[in-house]
């Protein structure tokens, strides 16, 4: 009887309780997400409506902005950014798929300390790195060229997708590999009837982590490339002293920048913890 | 390398290990050859670049002065520690790193318990959470600059008026706290999203019989959620620390570690020094003190890494 009393009261208590606790989720929520909203919403305006006091929240939407960023010159960055992101998202997982088989399916010997190797690699800050990485690109005439930033954002992202991509071929279930090996199937066919449909999920969210991190990135970029190899946030760079009534038109332009990792990063939401704690949670 | 293929030669026992042994070299190289591509480029990308670090902060060294590069020992070592900037900037370090980990772990854990809950349009939510983590930081950053927080048109200043404040001007005024508010609003996510796998990988039957048993909300809060996030907690504020660390993006762009050196951190510094000052022996010597302070955080995280690697992940607690 007892018992029963306690969960009655429990239940009455808890009904507003937990409506408080919701509303006040999608408030702290809302806060949060606030920022991006009024980048995306100060895109559509026109210049007079962006920065105003009392701020517009209801105005009458426009493209113009959009369409003027791309015009100058936001389209050749973009370009710039999408090649080298793409491309060096390509050849990290071409590297790390065959050295995460290595690591998990058939091990090498020390592999352990491979694995560790490669996250150490990680953990080294990139200003220790920058000045022989500006040299010696310098000295390659490599300097505000793709190929440099390709090679380097192929280095950043390498370690978290061999662990990423390790993670998930330890779910490849070792009887069926074995049951194939009975049966004949060499490696090729190996790979291509059982481990890639197994963790062709994970290999497409490996390769979407890592496309966020190459997009993003900026002080590599920053050193080392200007208007000839620039990705999307040296346009940015631009707008730090600006003339003029600019904030839709920077609005704009950051919408731009944001919405492909946006995406990416919407798309691959449920693998994206295994992959920023580099397959140490799951 | 071939195993003896005439039948004449008696097989000795001599040679049955040299065959074993040159069959399981023979297996090693197979497997480690999938390795090697990743591993040489990796060993070559990232190692030797650090290594001449070291090197070029032995020696006297100004891209403005060709011709005059010569090796001076560990004197830009003293330079940089007599350097007032530099201690100010090794502070500012400390101060951008510390400050928003523990903000946005506490904040985090916060709203990963909330979006724990049963709460009306949770997928939603968690999809507009991630949003800030996302973002371009660069472009995230000028939004904050202008938009947010300009003193007059600024949307925050519009917001906080009810409550009193005035025209405002952040950036300048609030220089620190401004870092530390963009630095924590992007990082909060991540440690949602950590915190979130450590509470969805919590036994709901452990949860249940300590209801039954009577233990209130806050309670089992204390004495199972948090001993069982504990991992979850230590791992999200040491890769935070490791990145935080090299802070850049906001400060370049929002304050250009101004006014004065109030927001100048090392990664800034050491940017100022080697690329408007061309002092490539200095900006090194600084590049191998910030390698140094990352390895002893970083040592604490491959160690803990490596005892939640034991268990083979977090999954299957």
């Amino acid at each position: 009887m007892n018992v029963a009393r306690a969960t009655v009261a429990g239940h009455r208590s808890r009904l507003p309780s937990r409506l408080v606790l919701g509303v006040l989720t999608w408030i702290i929520v809302l806060i949060f997400f606030f920022p991006v909203l009024w980048m995306a919403l100060t895109g559509f305006k026109h210049e007079e409506d962006a920065a105003t006091s009392p701020p517009h929240f209801f105005f009458k939407p426009t493209l113009d902005e959009y369409s003027a960023v791309w015009n100058r010159g936001l389209r050749s960055y973009l370009e710039h950014s999408i090649t080298i992101s793409v491309t060096s998202t390509l050849i990290v997982l071409a590297l790390a798929l065959p050295a995460a088989y290595a690591l998990s399916i058939r091990p090498v010997r020390k592999w352990r300390d491979v694995l560790f190797f490669f996250i150490s690699t990680k953990m080294l800050p990139i200003v220790g790195a920058i000045i022989p990485l500006y040299i010696i690109t310098k000295n390659l005439h490599l300097l505000d060229h793709q190929l440099a930033l390709i090679i380097l954002y192929t280095s950043m992202n390498l370690p978290i997708a061999v662990w990423m991509l390790r993670s998930f071929l330890l779910e490849v279930p070792a009887e069926i590999i074995e049951a194939s090996q009975v049966d004949g199937a060499g490696l090729p066919r190996q790979l291509r009837s059982i481990i890639m449909p197994i963790i062709s999920p994970g290999l497409a969210a490996t390769a979407l982590i890592c496309f966020i991190f190459a997009w993003n990135e900026f002080f590599l970029a920053v050193n080392l490339t200007t208007t000839n190899a620039g990705t999307v946030p040296i346009f940015l760079v631009s707008f730090v002293a600006p003339e003029g009534q600019f904030w839709a038109h920077l609005s704009a332009a950051a919408t731009v920048a944001c919405l492909p990792v946006l995406l990416a990063g919407w798309a691959a939401q449920d693998k994206l913890v295994r992959g920023l704690s580099m397959g140490a949670v799951k | 390398m071939t195993p003896p293929t005439s039948t004449l030669a008696p097989p000795t026992v001599l040679q049955k290990p040299t065959v074993a042994r040159s069959r399981r070299r023979r297996g090693g190289w197979t497997r480690r050859l999938p390795l090697l591509p990743a591993l040489i480029f990796a060993v070559v990308v990232t190692q030797i670049p650090f290594l001449l670090t070291v090197w070029y902060s032995l020696q006297s060294w100004n891209l403005l002065h060709p011709g005059t590069k010569h090796y001076v020992g560990l004197r830009n070592y003293h330079t940089i520690f007599s350097d007032e900037i530099f201690r100010t900037a090794v502070v500012n370090t400390v101060v951008f790193t510390v400050a928003p980990v523990i903000l946005s772990i506490v904040i985090g854990t916060g709203i990963a318990l909330l979006l724990d809950r049963r709460v009306f349009g949770r997928g939603l939510l968690r999809t507009l959470i991630v949003s800030p983590f996302l973002v371009m930081p660069a472009a995230a950053a000028l939004v904050w600059k202008f938009t947010i927080l300009d003193p007059v048109f600024g949307v925050l200043n519009y917001f906080l008026k009810p409550f009193g404040v005035g025209k405002v001007d952040w950036i300048n005024s609030h220089s620190q706290a401004t870092i530390i508010t963009v630095l924590t609003w992007q990082w909060t996510p991540f440690m949602i999203l950590i915190v979130l796998a450590g509470l969805q990988s919590q036994s709901q039957d452990i949860l249940e019989a300590a209801r039954v048993d009577g233990a209130d909300g806050l309670r089992i809060f204390r004495s199972l959620t948090l001993p069982h996030l504990r991992p979850y907690l230590e791992l999200g504020v040491l890769l935070g620390s490791i990145y935080i660390v090299q802070a850049f993006d906001a400060i370049f762009m929002i304050t250009a570690g101004g006014p004065g050196q109030k927001t100048t951190n090392l990664p800034y510094y050491l940017y100022e020094v080697a690329f408007r000052g061309f002092d490539i022996g200095r900006a090194s010597a600084m590049g191998v003190v910030v390698v140094v302070a990352t390895i002893v955080i970083a040592t604490l995280a491959l160690r803990l890494i490596s005892s939640l690697f034991s268990d083979e992940g977090m999954a299957g607690r």
